[in-house]
């Protein structure tokens, strides 16, 4: 742990705050159009319909807001994921909730193809959700009850089962794996607020529900009977926690697709800087997986100009190194 | 009666404790293995009787019979065994090392490695009307070059002061996603037909297998896998924990760096001939250790046989199901194996 008094973690979260700032007006004001500081301002508080303003409203802000969120969501699902499997490599592809969404939406690209971006973001919800209840489900069946173990097991066969169906569909039929590669690889191009606004609400109330759930985090990380002895009810708060990874990690891959690597590493980065203590770890994750997806999307749209590259790779490129050295440095091997 | 049954060479070098019960599971489970690749080299586009493809295994059978079933399908249904065996004795071994569940070539981004290889191949020696300047059949080196450099890249960062599990595989998933990500560009920047050929190879098929190709991974993963059964007693002592294991007088970091290598060697020779296959290195030994319980004499074989009746259970949907499309065996081994994987998760009241 980096920052060891509450004093120096309080400081962090506000310099972390600022920086998140600072990060979303870099992604309104890079990219392909240049556009300046006065722009920006003037685009808000003085709009007047040229092409300009209408890139910073509509294309730029939108975006930069919807990559802050869901980078913000896949790190806290990954942390809760992490702390309820008890496995440090969890993250939200282990628990089938990518596999299932993407099923879900290669499924619905091959067969309806008149359906809206809309539809598909519902379609990819759905997909999400039925795969964290299937794996829930398998996973307390049984004389255990729902232990990490079995959850993480389930989670790895549903992960695996969806994701063979996708690459069944997709070598049976060629055109939708054009459409799908770009939403397969993870974006958050061409999203605009209306893809965000319907599932916006849900998030919302996840990222609540993580921040007030994280001391209860704390005691169930001591160990199911410590922590029943504590007086905790294990059962709600495992089923609490499971809602809103659902609805995390869920409407993340459905606004953006799945992108990999936020939520698995941004925990370990979080707790490498200010421990094992959840009340910290939660909104260290958030405000850091927001930064990070916000410098992956800026960066996605200089390597290869004018097009772009999918933000998940980017994710990838830039966290690896970081992770890496993290990783080497060492942290609280628990 | 004793439940166990000890097998071990005059000088100790080598001794291996098996129950009687995991022999009779071994048995059944060969049983099936057989049967299924005498299925195997029967069925497909032209039905060949089960008692003809016999007569060609020793030697008899009618002309037309010997050219489908020697020619055309054992050298894939071998493969595709081996395959399965290499891919499962592998996951066994990460597993052990790394005392995760959740450990597999897939996930020490082995398998990413391969597929860099295969992908940075398609894009590198195409020219500018997308035809392949070299020689398809350099594809499989080039796949088993990437699994064994990313292998030893993972390795080198993940080295410090000694080889702790947890980095080991927390590198390797840093490494995992980073060579996805690459793979993905790759794919994007390229033309669509080439994606959807590297998209056939990374969900992995044995299509197209020859004689040559068993040639090489026949002797080299049965080496390996009777290595790795030598070294069964070594892996039992490393679940134990360090302080346990070292207590007991195992040499820890050497062991260590002679599993990757091995699990390694099996995952690369694996991947470079078949491709992505996914799930058989992270079930089979789940499923091996539902069934017999956590004792590498036992794990290994049963593991071995399981990835082997997986892949060539999924090659035969694959190829037979369909006809006349082929489908990659990666697409079905999750589909045979996840629903008797789930079934024995919810059954059994042991955990693992």
């Amino acid at each position: 742990m980096v920052l060891r008094s509450n004093v120096l973690k309080g400081m962090g979260i506000i310099a972390g705050l600022i920086l998140l700032v600072l990060c979303t007006f870099a992604s309104i004001v890079f990219g392909y159009t240049d556009v300046n500081i006065r722009d920006v301002y003037q685009a808000f508080f003085n709009f007047d319909e040229t092409n300009l303003h209408i890139i910073i409203t509509e294309v730029r802000f939108p975006r930069a807001l919807i990559a802050a969120c869901v980078g913000a969501s896949l790190a806290i699902a990954g942390v809760l994921m992490q702390a309820l499997t008890r496995n440090p490599l969890a993250s939200p592809s282990i628990f089938g909730i990518n596999a299932g969404a993407s099923f879900f939406v290669v499924v619905a690209i091959s067969y309806i193809p008149s359906l809206s971006l809309q539809g598909i973001t519902w379609l990819a919800f759905a997909g999400a959700a039925v795969a964290a209840l299937v794996v829930y489900g398998i996973g307390s069946i049984g004389r255990e009850g729902l232990t990490p173990v079995r959850l993480t097991l389930a989670g790895a066969a549903i992960a695996a089962l969806f994701f063979s169906f996708t690459q069944g569909l997709l070598v049976l039929n060629e055109k939708a794996l054009d459409e799908v590669l770009f939403w397969l690889a993870g974006s958050v191009q061409g999203r605009s607020l209306d893809h965000m606004l319907p599932v916006l609400p849900y998030i919302v109330a996840a990222w609540l529900g993580s921040l007030f759930i994280g001391r209860h985090i704390n005691v169930l990380l001591m160990g199911e009977d410590v922590a029943y002895g504590l007086g905790l009810r294990t059962a709600w708060i495992k089923a609490i926690a499971g809602i809103v990874i659902v609805l995390l990690a869920g409407g993340a891959v459905a606004i953006a697709g799945p992108i990999g690597f936020i939520g698995i590493v941004i925990p370990h980065i979080a707790r490498w800087l200010v421990g094992q203590d959840h009340r910290w770890v939660i909104p260290y994750s958030a405000i850091l997986g927001a930064i990070l997806l916000l410098l992956a999307d800026i960066s996605a749209r200089y390597i290869i100009m004018p097009e772009e590259v999918p933000v998940g790779v980017m994710t990838a490129i830039i966290g690896t190194p970081f992770f890496i050295f993290i990783a080497r440095r060492g942290w609280n091997e628990s | 009666m004793n439940k166990y049954r000890t097998f071990r060479t005059k000088n100790d070098l080598f001794s291996i404790l098996i129950e009687i019960r995991t022999l009779m599971i071994l048995g059944v489970l060969t049983l099936i293995m057989l049967g299924l690749f005498l299925i195997s080299a029967s069925l497909g586009e032209i039905i060949v009787h089960p008692l003809n493809v016999l007569q060609v295994f020793f030697g008899g059978g009618e002309e037309y019979d010997r050219l489908i079933v020697q020619t055309l399908r054992l050298p894939r249904i071998i493969i595709a065994l081996f395959v399965g065996t290499a891919l499962a004795v592998s996951g066994a071994i990460l597993q052990g090392m790394i005392r995760n569940p959740l450990a597999s070539p897939d996930l020490v981004g082995l398998t990413g490695g391969a597929g860099v290889g295969v992908v940075a191949f398609l894009a590198f020696f195409s020219n500018e009307d997308h035809a392949l300047t070299v020689s398809i059949k350099w594809m499989p080196l080039s796949a088993f070059a990437g699994a064994i450099l990313i292998g030893l890249l993972v390795y080198f960062l993940a080295y410090k002061n000694g080889l702790s599990p947890m980095r080991l595989i927390l590198i390797g998933i840093g490494i995992s996603a980073f060579t996805q990500a690459i793979i993905t560009m790759l794919m994007i920047l390229g033309p669509i037909f080439r994606a959807s050929q590297a998209n056939v190879w990374l969900t992995g098929s044995v299509y197209g297998s020859n004689w040559d190709e068993v040639k090489i991974i026949v002797p080299v993963v049965t080496a390996l896998l009777l290595l790795s059964l030598l070294l069964a007693r070594r892996m039992n002592a490393q679940e134990l924990g360090d302080e346990t294991a070292v207590g007991i007088g195992v040499h820890l970091e050497r062991d260590r760096r002679l599993f990757l290598i091995i699990a390694t060697a099996l995952t690369g020779i694996a991947v470079s001939f078949a491709g992505g296959v996914g799930f058989v290195g992270l079930m089979a030994p789940h499923i091996a250790r539902r069934l017999v319980g956590s004792n590498y004499g036992s794990l290994i074989p049963i593991s071995a046989v399981i990835g082997a009746i997986l892949v060539m259970g999924a090659d035969l949907i694959g190829r037979t199901l369909f006809l006349p499309l082929e489908v990659p065996a990666g697409v079905f081994t999750a589909s045979i194996g996840a629903p008797y994987f789930i079934y024995l998760l919810v059954t059994s009241n042991k955990s693992s």
